[in-house]
């Protein structure tokens, strides 16, 4: 190969900013309060810290290592990669899973995102303080502004497309930073978005935990709301009993690879953007220290204690799931607090810059593969991918009545084939490519001592510890989803079979487009 | 808030604290690698091992 005209990071804290975007999303300040208040509080960060250690951090560092080792080789996409490190052609078609995965979670992810942007709007404007307390109302908003009500319901007209305007306007920014490049678009724009982010999440936790106690109910500290997600047991539990339950170990996994976006090929692609011999050691630990910190210690700090001091008990032992809790009790608790516009729209719109700097990440393996598998320009890979894309997203808000088309390709790619290409990357890291290879290839330009274990980890304990997992949360959940697919609703379209189909038509395309790839790949290896 | 519930909080939030805030200060103070010129060992001819 000539001289190397492919796109590189500018700076080593560009690349490490832009995987801690991408790996910091709503998640990290809505999921992982709910999740650890539902499954015991303290004793949750026990499997959430197993799980960091076993899988996340070990996948993580390998997933930077393969993609750096793709990328010093020619090839920013997963199939690419794969290619590359399986030696065969085949490898092509199961690095497609790298590409698929992000463009389709993508789909659905831009419309949470324009829902954090309308908040942050709507509390700017002064707009979400004339609901007032009134949980309902708050509710009933919500389910209007999102269309869950009736498929089709925000195509009426009215202020009922409002949302289709912040997903326009979500769907251009995210399309024309793409359309920027790695250098000029997504790392200048993390480079401010990220610090920016972690500073309005800081005045919004000083807010909070500055709270005084409710004045109608003396017990509702902030202190005591802390309990909630602190202390190592709830009432009545014991720490063995909430140990012994294998739903709490696949809800902490589970937490863990969807927070540092590991198995989703991105940190593979953004990788590929280093030089052959930056580091990847301490870059990696640096993006999943920075992940975690927004995790554990600003979500961990904001959302239940400030539910639990306006909203009671009630609220935080049976917690909402991540929309319940976003959208409508935190606007609840918003609308209750003094300046709560203020902190209204500064949570929003770290949610918002959250949300995007994620968004941005899962365009990119796309249009690697478009540009490395079709051979064209920027401006040719970013057209076709918008058109793909921006269908997706018009499918999703379409369909939103119960949020059917959206769930279905939540847990089909961020659930099932997460699983699937985080041990297939696993396996082949340790495997394929070898681990004493592996290891080298992670240890060449590292500014920091890896731990002695890490072969061993990335060898036995975090394949096997992952096929346990996934074999686990299949067998709770795979029938039950079959079943949704294969039984159509009686009051409506068959959205959960639409959407497994839209992920097959994307597929497919993608496969014609690995397909040309590996037809140009063959010629630039034939002997000539 | 239990005392054990303090506990875990003070530890989970300074361990992340203390681990990002180490990571940010050696990538800081860490000058980047320039761009090497490679001795004939680092060079992978891609010859199966």
């Amino acid at each position: 190969m000539g001289g190397d005209k492919r796109e590189h990071w500018g700076t080593r804290i560009g690349a490490i900013l832009a995987v801690t975007g991408s790996a910091v999303g709503l998640g990290n300040f809505l999921r992982f309060p709910g999740q650890a208040a539902k499954y015991g509080g303290g004793a949750f960060l026990i499997p959430y810290l197993v799980a960091f250690l076993v899988v996340g951090l070990p996948m993580a560092w390998a997933e930077w290592a393969l993609g750096r080792y793709g990328g010093a080789r020619g090839h920013n996409s997963s199939p690419g990669i794969f290619r590359t490190l399986l030696g065969s052609r085949k490898g092509a078609y199961v690095g497609l899973l790298g590409t698929l995965m992000p463009v389709m979670i993508y789909m659905y992810y831009v419309s949470v995102e324009a829902w954090c942007l309308a908040y942050a709007w709507d509390y700017l404007t002064g707009h979400f303080a004339r609901l007032g307390s009134d949980l309902a109302a708050i509710e009933n908003h919500f389910m209007g502004f999102v269309g869950a009500g009736g498929n089709g319901a925000l195509f009426g007209g009215g202020p009922a497309g409002r949302m289709l305007v912040f997903l326009g306007i979500c769907f251009v920014a995210n399309t024309f930073l793409i359309y920027r490049g790695v250098n000029r678009g997504i790392e200048r724009f993390c480079n401010s978005a990220i610090p920016l982010l972690i500073v309005c999440a800081l005045i919004v936790l000083a807010r909070v935990l500055t709270l005084p106690p409710h004045p109608a109910h003396p017990d509702q500290t902030v202190a005591n709301g802390l309990g909630y997600m602190w202390n190592p047991v709830k009432p009545g539990q014991t720490l063995w009993g909430v140990l012994a339950n294998p739903e709490v170990w696949l809800a902490a996994t589970g937490q863990i690879f969807f927070s540092l976006s590991v198995g989703f090929g991105l940190i593979l692609t953004y990788a590929s953007y280093l030089r052959p011999d930056d580091d990847v050691a301490l870059s990696g630990l640096t993006a999943c220290a920075g992940n975690e910190f927004c995790e554990v210690v600003l979500g961990g700090m904001i959302a239940v204690p400030a539910a639990f001091v306006f909203l009671g008990p009630t609220v935080v032992q049976n917690p909402p799931g991540t929309f319940g809790m976003g959208f409508v009790t935190l606007p609840n608790v918003f609308n209750q607090m003094p300046f709560g516009s203020l902190f209204g729209f500064l949570f929003f719109f770290l949610l918002f810059l959250a949300a995007i700097t994620s968004s941005l990440s899962m365009l990119q393996p796309s249009i690697a593969l478009l540009e490395e598998g079709l051979k064209i320009g920027r401006k040719a890979s970013v057209s076709i991918l918008a058109v793909i894309a921006g269908a997706g997203c018009l499918f999703v808000a379409y369909f939103s009545k119960g949020f059917t088309a959206l769930d279905t390709l939540d847990f089909w790619m961020a659930n099932f084939f997460i699983f699937i290409f985080a041990t297939f990357q696993s396996i082949v890291f340790a495997w394929v490519l070898g681990i004493e290879r592996g290891m080298a290839e992670l240890r060449r330009g590292a500014e920091i001592r890896l731990p002695r274990g890490l072969p061993f980890m990335l060898k036995y304990v975090s394949p096997v510890y992952l096929l346990a997992i996934f074999g686990l949360w299949a067998w709770r959940n795979l029938p039950e989803r079959w079943r949704a697919i294969a039984t159509p609703p009686a009051d409506g379209p068959p959205v959960a079979l639409f959407s497994v189909l839209l992920i097959l038509a994307v597929g497919a395309f993608f496969a014609g487009v690995v397909h040309r790839a590996n037809k140009s790949w063959d010629k630039e290896e034939e002997p000539s | 808030m239990t005392t054990a519930g303090w506990i875990i909080m003070v530890l989970a939030c300074g361990g992340f604290t203390g681990l990002l805030l180490w990571c940010v200060r050696k990538v800081v103070v860490t000058p980047e690698a320039p761009e090497h010129l490679h001795s004939q060992i680092d060079i992978d001819t891609h010859d199966e091992k």
